[in-house]
């Protein structure tokens, strides 16, 4: 009984608004948008964290990524001839990154070359990736045919190599290639296996792979290739002596990643000449999203504080005309037995009634809104229930706030005078 | 019938006692009602008459439980609800009395058969059982067509007897009318008078206001007021005390 008694109320409600439709929708307006900012804040910071999650993913979560960079000053000297720079990690680095911390678990060196491979008859350069099987762990990619590098070849230094699905499709390399032989430069090895791949950046870090990858025993790569890489460049051959381009390591607590990062900075600066490496944590990319997200619910958090304030004010002002206007109908419902506390849940529903309306069309622009965001800044966005609800909650909340005052008003109307009011 | 069997049982539904009603004017005090001692007998048809001033409008405010004494008891079916407060005396509306004004006092947005729903809403009935009760009255107004519609499509006389069917839809002890043809046509006010006495036949106490002679004639017992006092009594009630 009492839930039809609110339907009713409701009911009532919605039939006084469209009474006076264009008021009621212009007293609306100020919901609307607040709402729509809500709206827009929560998918936008929502879509913010889901992206850095996902690239987080892509990274590897609790992954500390080093990496060989050229310092400033030897950026400087490098186009003089004949000179050869030296920099980035060495093996001794690796090792005891790998052995004095205690939280790590998994570390994996990499060692990068570019090599004209060829396949049958197609050719084609791929970036040949010294590595030990480790980094399939640290960065985990689907297998789609074979295996991936075992410790057995790594012991036996076997000259095998697993594709990437990118690059042995465009060396029309399939299942049936596994166990052929692929040519990097002039040194053969044995297909073993193919394994899915990502590319490209994830916030402002290198993801470690590439849809070019071809990945090799380190040994294999070191005997092979050596460590002294030739670029050529229009001012001449430029010669660098790089030993490790990367180390991937895998820390076993999330809580402890900064910690290790810091830990494996320091350590390398006392190794270090020149700042020759880059420590990259990809949990920072949640901060950096934190940050952004900062920066949305600034900026739409005082849109719509503001509009809903003005909105909620704007239903105060029409809800007292409507009391005033009404006065007679509260009068009479008063003298047929109705108590205050009637006219005060009658009134108030109203009200709600007309915040909420306002927060269901606000909840329509405000999915515009992030539409719009993504359209033109590529930012993803993300509707959640969370981002539905909660905006829908403030509405309500819009009208009971901004509602009991002309409510309580209405219940203070005597009904004897308000039967004579004309 | 049945009223004969009331009256002559003498069983009283409305008692005042030194009833006065003061309201503060500035620095004078006006006495509305200034001591009055009255008793009406259930199933009886009264009219309240006399001047303007003369404070029968503030009689039916305070017979109506709209309105509150200054000092003195006032008795609803025996009852005394002088010192309750709103909430109570919202009650005793809702259940005891119905309400007929000279302005029919409609509700404008609410179909005829909400406006008659309406003490029923308040008395909490589901709509199904609400609904079967407003179309009753309304036929038994001569409105049962009329339930869909809006006062505003409704003629004078017609938006009166929807008050009637209002009023009479929480089946009241007492129906009280303020000037209940004040708006309309002598032939269709006298219809509606008609209606009022086929109620009182019926066992309903019926207390009108009015300052017409004509209309008061029809009621058993006519209290003429002057000066927030009672200035006389006519009808059958008097013979009979």
């Amino acid at each position: 009984m009492r839930q039809t008694r609110i339907a009713r109320n409701i009911w009532l409600g919605i039939e006084n608004l469209l009474l006076h439709k264009l008021r009621s929708f212009l007293t609306m307006l100020g919901v609307v948008f607040g709402v729509g900012s809500v709206v827009a804040m929560l998918s936008v910071g929502e879509g913010a964290s889901k992206e850095a999650l996902e690239q987080i993913k892509k990274l590897g979560s609790n992954n500390i990524i080093i990496s060989s960079m050229k310092s400033a000053e030897e950026e400087a000297t490098s186009t003089q001839h004949s000179h050869m720079s030296i920099y980035g990690l060495t093996y001794d680095d690796f090792r005891r990154i790998a052995t004095s911390f205690r939280s790590i678990r998994q570390a994996a060196p990499v060692k990068l070359t570019r090599k004209d491979s060829r396949l049958l008859q197609r050719v084609l350069e791929l970036r040949i990736v010294g590595t030990t099987p480790e980094w399939f762990d640290l960065v985990p990619r689907e297998l789609l045919a074979g295996r991936v590098l075992l410790q057995s070849d790594l012991a036996k230094q076997a000259p095998v190599a697993v594709l990437t699905e990118f690059g042995a499709r465009r060396l029309l390399a399939t299942e049936s290639t596994i166990g052929q032989t692929v040519r990097f430069g002039t040194d053969q090895f044995e297909v073993v296996g193919i394994v899915r791949s990502e590319s490209g950046q994830a916030g402002n870090i290198q993801i470690p792979d590439q849809d070019v990858d071809a990945y090799i025993p380190m040994e294999v790569a070191r005997r092979y290739f050596g460590d002294i890489f030739t670029k050529r460049t229009s001012g001449g051959d430029e010669r660098e002596k790089v030993e490790l381009h990367q180390v991937i390591v895998r820390v076993d607590d999330p809580k402890k990643v900064e910690a290790v990062a810091g830990g494996i900075e320091r350590m390398l600066e006392q190794f270090h000449k020149k700042k020759d490496y880059v420590v990259s944590v990809p949990l920072a990319l949640l901060k950096q999203a934190e940050a952004t997200k900062r920066t949305f619910n600034i900026v739409l958090g005082s849109i719509a504080g503001i509009s809903l304030l003005v909105g909620g004010i704007g239903i105060m002002n029409i809800m007292l005309a409507s009391v005033t206007e009404r006065t007679r109908e509260i009068g009479i419902r008063r003298a047929i037995g109705a108590k205050r506390r009637q006219i005060i849940y009658q009134f108030l529903i109203e009200t709600v009634v007309l915040s909420t309306m306002g927060g269901i069309i606000g909840l329509g622009v405000g999915a515009l809104i992030p539409f719009l965001i993504t359209y033109f800044s590529g930012m993803v966005t993300v509707m959640t229930l969370k981002g539905i609800l909660l905006p829908l909650l403030i509405s309500m909340s819009i009208g009971i706030l901004f509602g009991l005052y002309p409510a309580i008003h209405a219940a203070k109307v005597d009904p004897i005078v308000a039967l004579r009011h004309e | 019938m049945n009223k004969q069997t009331l009256s002559t049982n003498h069983q009283e539904i409305i008692r005042l006692e030194n009833a006065h009603k003061i309201y503060q004017m500035g620095t004078e005090q006006v006495k509305a009602l200034a001591g009055i001692d009255v008793s009406f007998d259930k199933g009886s048809f009264w009219a309240i008459m006399g001047p303007s001033g003369s404070g029968k409008s503030t009689m039916m405010n305070i017979l109506g439980c709209l309105d509150r004494l200054t000092s003195g008891s006032y008795y609803l079916d025996a009852k005394d609800v002088s010192r309750l407060d709103d909430d109570s005396l919202s009650e005793f509306r809702l259940r005891y009395l119905g309400f007929i004004f000279q302005s029919f006092n409609l509700i404008p947005q609410l179909t005829v058969q909400r406006n008659i729903e309406l003490p029923l809403y308040y008395l909490g009935w589901d709509a199904r059982r609400s609904a079967e009760r407003a179309k009753e009255l309304a036929e038994e107004v001569g409105l049962g067509d009329r339930l869909g519609h809006r006062p505003t499509e409704l003629s004078g006389g017609q938006m009166q007897r929807v008050a009637i069917a209002r009023a009479l839809s929480n089946d009241p002890q007492v129906i009280f009318a303020d000037e209940p043809t004040g708006n309309l046509d002598s032939a269709t006010g006298e219809q509606i008078l008609e209606l009022l006495i086929k109620l009182n036949n019926l066992g309903k106490t019926i207390i009108i206001v009015t300052h017409e002679p004509a209309i008061a004639a029809h009621a058993q017992n006519r209290l003429h007021m002057l000066d927030g006092l009672i200035d006389r009594i006519e009808g059958k009630s008097d013979e009979a005390d």
